[in-house]
């Protein structure tokens, strides 16, 4: 009988020559990502153990991101304690320099490879071929110590995408059609693997952007076929894969959806749910008091060129405010030797440094009581960017950028 | 016995405990704000041996420990719902707190209902009545009955 590429993966990281959708294998982990949300308190719990030990020091990646800098002397606390372990133990370590997910996919992350973070959107790593799946701190801290973990093997949920998207149709408003359909536990325990002449089109910006969301369904990781696409992001950042997986023909799946790219329209998901999604013209007009264009998701360098293009010679509307933050310190770089920062300066936005900034709702820019968001930030939850009675709606990097413009919620400037 | 705190569909790990107390240094410090969003008096509310009970996903979205951790903190002695979000499933287990799956009781209680878990035989009695709960798979168990992922550490 095939595999799937999920499948496969497991397989070689268990050392067995096959397993199926519901086994559980104990799998040695390539790589163990953990960032500023939950660091401190894996901390707390390895020190209290009776062995503390680290299985392999090589294979850890600690990142600040979250509330970077600090923004209450707790916050800074927390990140002495991550800061101070990592020096002590030689742990790799990025502060400031990007969102996790960004600087994972900038400069560890290799086709093959199966990588827990301790964070849910660790599934964005699919974009290029590895199974990265998110994890508590406990179990973290289990593999930090054992090198090792266990996990059930999850069916897969192919997804064939046909065509092209229309011109002012984003990667983002494709993924969130897809979570529109399933809905918020349609793939609960699943791996969702995107195949099909669709994905020529799509760049390893779109391709992050999809993986990434895949959370927001419930999925344990998302996965796509390395093609050139992907080999020539790996060679540009200096990399070489691991292994190549690909679902076998035979491989069982337990559903198959076909998109074809040329039917999606641009979308918005409204408070406070991902999966309550709708074309934007249903929200056209709502007004906004911010606007956010970042994250892990939409903060890479295509996503600042698709808003600076909108925005250039244009301004912020009146009593909004537009937060720009690329996603790591190389998007920034690369968009101030574009000009682009320049262009969002000039239009009236607040560019930032590289950070999880409102999408968490933790950090900078979060929203008072009553008022409403339109980001391009993972999640749309009840409070997520601020206070409990705020509003939170997800869109495109164009969409956000035409929504800053008007004051309301718009993909047309 | 304990008393039912009771909740909908799809609730997300950030109405369990928000972003903003995620980096307090101690679970302890972060407990009083759990389910601030949802229902501001929970965390007074709540004492030790009580129960969540939801509706389906409950524990979507972020993969904060916290989540399990505060409510356990709080002495909730198991959340019952229709299903769970992976990742929270995982968690409470590793943690050592019980998540039960129960198609029926969701929709035959209502909050401050008495209700009381055994969970060796996997039933759930209220009102008179005896419901059956889903079994843990048996990798599950075996983690839960040695009180937590971290215990087999120390061995």
């Amino acid at each position: 009988m095939g595999m799937t590429m999920a499948e496969k993966i497991i397989a070689a990281a268990a050392g067995v020559d096959a397993c199926t959708a519901g086994d559980i294998e104990t799998v040695t982990l390539d790589r163990l990502m953990s960032n500023d949300g939950t660091t401190h308190l894996t901390i707390d719990m390895y020190n209290n153990l009776k062995h503390p030990r680290i299985a392999d020091v090589d294979k850890l990646v600690w990142i600040i991101d979250h509330n970077i800098p600090a923004d209450s002397p707790k916050t800074a606390a927390s990140h002495k304690k991550m800061r101070d372990f990592a020096r002590e133990h030689g742990i790799t370590f990025y502060e400031g320099e990007g969102v996790c997910h960004q600087v994972m996919m900038e400069n560890h992350v290799r086709p093959g490879e199966l990588i827990l973070g301790a964070d849910s959107h660790t599934c964005a790593y699919g974009a290029l071929g590895a199974f990265g799946t998110g994890v508590g701190c406990t179990d973290y801290l289990y593999a930090m110590v054992t090198g090792t973990s266990w996990l059930l093997v999850p069916e897969t949920i192919r997804i064939n995408l046909h065509g092209k998207l229309r011109k002012g149709v984003y990667a983002r408003d494709l993924i969130l059609t897809i979570i529109g359909r399933i809905s918020a536990n349609g793939a609960n325990y699943k791996a969702m693997e995107f195949v099909g002449d669709g994905m020529a089109s799509l760049s390893m910006a779109d391709r992050i952007s999809i993986c990434n969301l895949c959370v927001e369904a419930g999925a344990k990781t998302a996965l796509m076929e390395v093609d050139d696409v992907a080999l020539d992001y790996l060679k540009d950042h200096g990399r070489e894969p691991k292994a190549i997986f690909k679902s076998d023909e035979d491989a069982i799946f337990s559903q198959v959806i076909d998109i074809d790219l040329d039917e999606i329209d641009p979308i918005v998901a409204k408070p406070h749910f991902v999966d309550n999604v709708v074309p934007v013209k249903e929200c056209e007009g709502t007004k906004i008091d911010e606007a956010f264009l970042g994250s892990c998701n939409n903060g890479r360098i295509e996503d600042l060129r698709v808003g600076a293009e909108i925005i250039k010679g244009k301004h912020v509307a009146d009593k909004v405010r537009f937060l720009v933050v690329p996603a790591s310190r190389a998007v920034y770089k690369q968009a101030l030797e574009e000009g682009l920062l320049d262009i969002f300066m000039e239009a009236g936005a607040m560019v930032m440094n590289p950070n999880c900034s409102v999408c968490w709702g933790a950090c900078q820019g979060v929203i008072g009581e009553g008022e409403t968001l339109i980001s391009t930030g993972t999640r749309n939850f009840k409070g997520r960017a601020g206070h409990k009675d705020s509003f939170v709606y997800l869109a495109s990097a164009a969409t956000v950028t035409a929504s800053a413009i008007k004051g309301y919620i718009t993909s047309e400037v | 016995m304990g008393k039912v705190f009771k909740f909908d569909k799809d609730v997300d790990t950030d109405q369990i405990i928000a972003s903003q107390y995620l980096l307090f240094p101690t679970i302890d410090e972060m407990k009083m704000h759990t389910f601030e969003s949802l229902n501001g008096e929970f965390a007074s509310k709540v004492k030790p041996g009580d129960f969540v009970v939801a509706d389906e996903n409950f524990g979507c979205g972020s993969s904060r420990e916290q989540a399990p951790s505060v409510l356990k903190a709080l002495g909730v002695k198991a959340v019952v719902a229709k299903s769970f979000a992976r990742i929270f499933y995982r968690n409470s287990i590793n943690i050592g707190m019980p998540v039960i799956v129960s198609k029926e009781l969701y929709d035959v209680v209502k909050e401050g209902d008495e209700m009381e878990l055994d969970l060796e035989n996997g039933t759930i009695t209220t009102g008179g009545a005896t419901y059956s709960c889903t079994k843990l798979p048996a990798k599950m168990q075996e983690i839960l009955d040695q009180g937590g992922l971290i215990a087999s550490l120390d061995k």
